[in-house]
């Protein structure tokens, strides 16, 4: 897919390098097709927003690109998927290495039931790094980057089950970060949050959009409309199988959709 | 559908473009029959109901306010609410001139009239005309109606260059009456301005329907 987005906030004008892309994939849970016939490129370091109603196959998509779906039994990918222009679905590719590269962030905060520290020393540690100043500047610069770290600097010990809801969930975007990763996926990452808590996360992913080529799966299409530069409409055809319906930069998914059925599901006439 | 209420709203919203557009449709065409029939009560009721007209589009304003705050709308819907506050804002304006040729008629008074009334009535008439068919097309959602108006205005320009000519003669014979023909060249010069509002009327509803804002029909004036 070609683009030259001018993508929102004026903080993309030129065309953006794609970061990811999928090129005619289908999915199969078994039998049934998950994904049918899906082809986009996401540009780097701006947030895509994935939208669409209940069942449309958000979520699987987004797994596509850690291939996450692999851990569901009977699960297979036909197509081509891309980091970097490079396929991830071959086999000398390290998916260990490539869930480093591509991070996520999950409905519900999931922090390990142990200190704040070790949550995000968790990864590096995992990934070799031992010396202890080393880590130190990890998870400072870490929980920094999710602005975090003025809440906690002084709870480091503490388990991180202690944080609140909105903290927990910043302190999983730090344990993510602190591998370096070049891509964030974020499925429904607000939708257990309150509002204040939501606008937080928000800013934040505005700003790590800066570094980072974001992907969020969201049911709140204002969250969609406030926080993305492109937006990506599915739904599901007769079978039941995601189809991409629209792909365009999100001021525009959300002025003037060109299909009527993104128009439909965005006004609330059908979802 | 999900959004059953604020769909319902959302018509009734533009209903109350409509009815706020017959408004204006009667204080145009009354402000005209006032000045051809001498008529000073009809003229004075027209600068008091544009009271009602500005109360009824604050009105609209408001309701259309509430939708955004409180629904989020987003695409056509956010669009129509858009359109709506631009075109009450046209229609109030046209108002404003129905409400000023009335205030003429009362200025002229008893005076003897300087020719009978001939195009002006022909640009009031179709002026009316234009508007109406501009609001069929906003509640119609029919761009192409509405892109079809918009040439009609100059038939509006040209009453109003044959008027502008026909008073600087007579001004020109007789400088006794520049006062009376000045008057009517205000006349004439608000209902040329009520043409290009409803030009405006016409470009907020091809926006609504097509997400596009295109300049249409440049006036000369």
């Amino acid at each position: 897919m070609t683009t030259s987005y001018t993508l929102q906030n004026n903080k993309i004008t030129h065309m953006n390098d794609i970061k990811l892309m999928a090129e005619r994939v289908n999915l199969y849970y078994g039998t049934f097709q998950a994904l049918r016939n899906i082809s986009l490129g996401i540009p780097e370091r701006a947030i895509t927003a994935v939208i669409g109603p209940s069942g449309c196959g958000k979520s699987s998509f987004l797994r596509l690109f850690n291939r996450m779906n692999e851990l569901i039994p009977y699960a297979r990918v036909e197509g081509r998927v891309e980091i970097g222009g490079v396929s991830i679905y071959e086999k000398s590719v390290n998916v260990v290495e490539l869930r480093k590269r591509v991070g996520m962030v999950f409905q519900k905060p999931n922090p390990f039931p142990m200190s704040v520290f070790d949550n995000v020393a968790f990864g590096p540690r995992r990934h070799g790094v031992s010396s202890r100043s080393q880590l130190e500047d990890i998870v400072q610069r870490s929980l920094r980057q999710a602005a975090l770290w003025d809440e906690v600097k002084d709870k480091l010990g503490q388990s991180g089950l202690a944080l609140s809801g909105g903290q927990q969930q910043r302190l999983c975007i730090a344990r993510v970060l602190a591998v370096e990763p070049e891509v964030i996926l974020m499925d429904e990452p607000c939708s257990a949050l309150d509002p204040i808590a939501t606008l937080k996360i928000e800013e934040l992913m505005r700003n790590l959009s800066e570094e980072y080529t974001i992907i969020i799966v969201t049911h709140n299409m204002q969250q969609a409309a406030r926080v993305s530069d492109m937006s990506a409409f599915l739904m599901m055809d007769r079978d039941r199988a995601g189809i991409l319906i629209e792909y365009a930069p999100t001021r525009e998914v959300f002025s003037r959709p060109k299909d009527r059925r993104t128009e439909d599901y965005i006004t609330g006439r059908f979802g | 559908m999900p959004r059953e209420t604020f769909h319902k709203n959302l018509r009734e919203l533009q209903d109350d473009v409509l009815i706020m557009g017959s408004m204006v449709e009667k204080a145009l065409d009354r402000a005209m029959q006032a000045l051809k029939q001498r008529d000073l009560e009809l003229a004075k009721q027209v600068v008091t109901d544009d009271n009602n007209i500005d109360k009824k589009r604050f009105e609209i304003e408001e309701k259309a306010i509430q939708l955004m705050v409180c629904q989020a709308p987003m695409a056509s819907d956010l669009r129509i609410i858009v359109a709506t506050l631009s075109v009450i804002t046209d229609l109030e304006r046209i108002a404003d001139h129905a409400a000023g040729n009335a205030k003429i008629a009362i200025m002229i008074g008893d005076e003897p009239p300087l020719k009978p009334l001939i195009d002006l009535p022909r640009m009031t008439e179709k002026a009316i005309d234009m508007l109406h068919r501009s609001l069929d097309a906003f509640i119609n959602h029919d761009a192409d109606a509405a892109r079809k108006i918009v040439p009609e205005d100059d038939e509006i320009d040209n009453l109003y260059n044959q008027v502008f000519r026909e008073l600087l003669v007579f001004m020109m014979e007789d400088p006794r009456t520049v006062t009376r023909a000045t008057r009517l060249l205000w006349v004439a010069h608000n209902l040329e301005r009520t043409g290009d509002r409803v030009t405006n009327i016409c470009e907020r509803v091809v926006f609504m329907v097509t997400g596009k804002m295109e300049e249409m029909g440049v006036s000369t004036y």
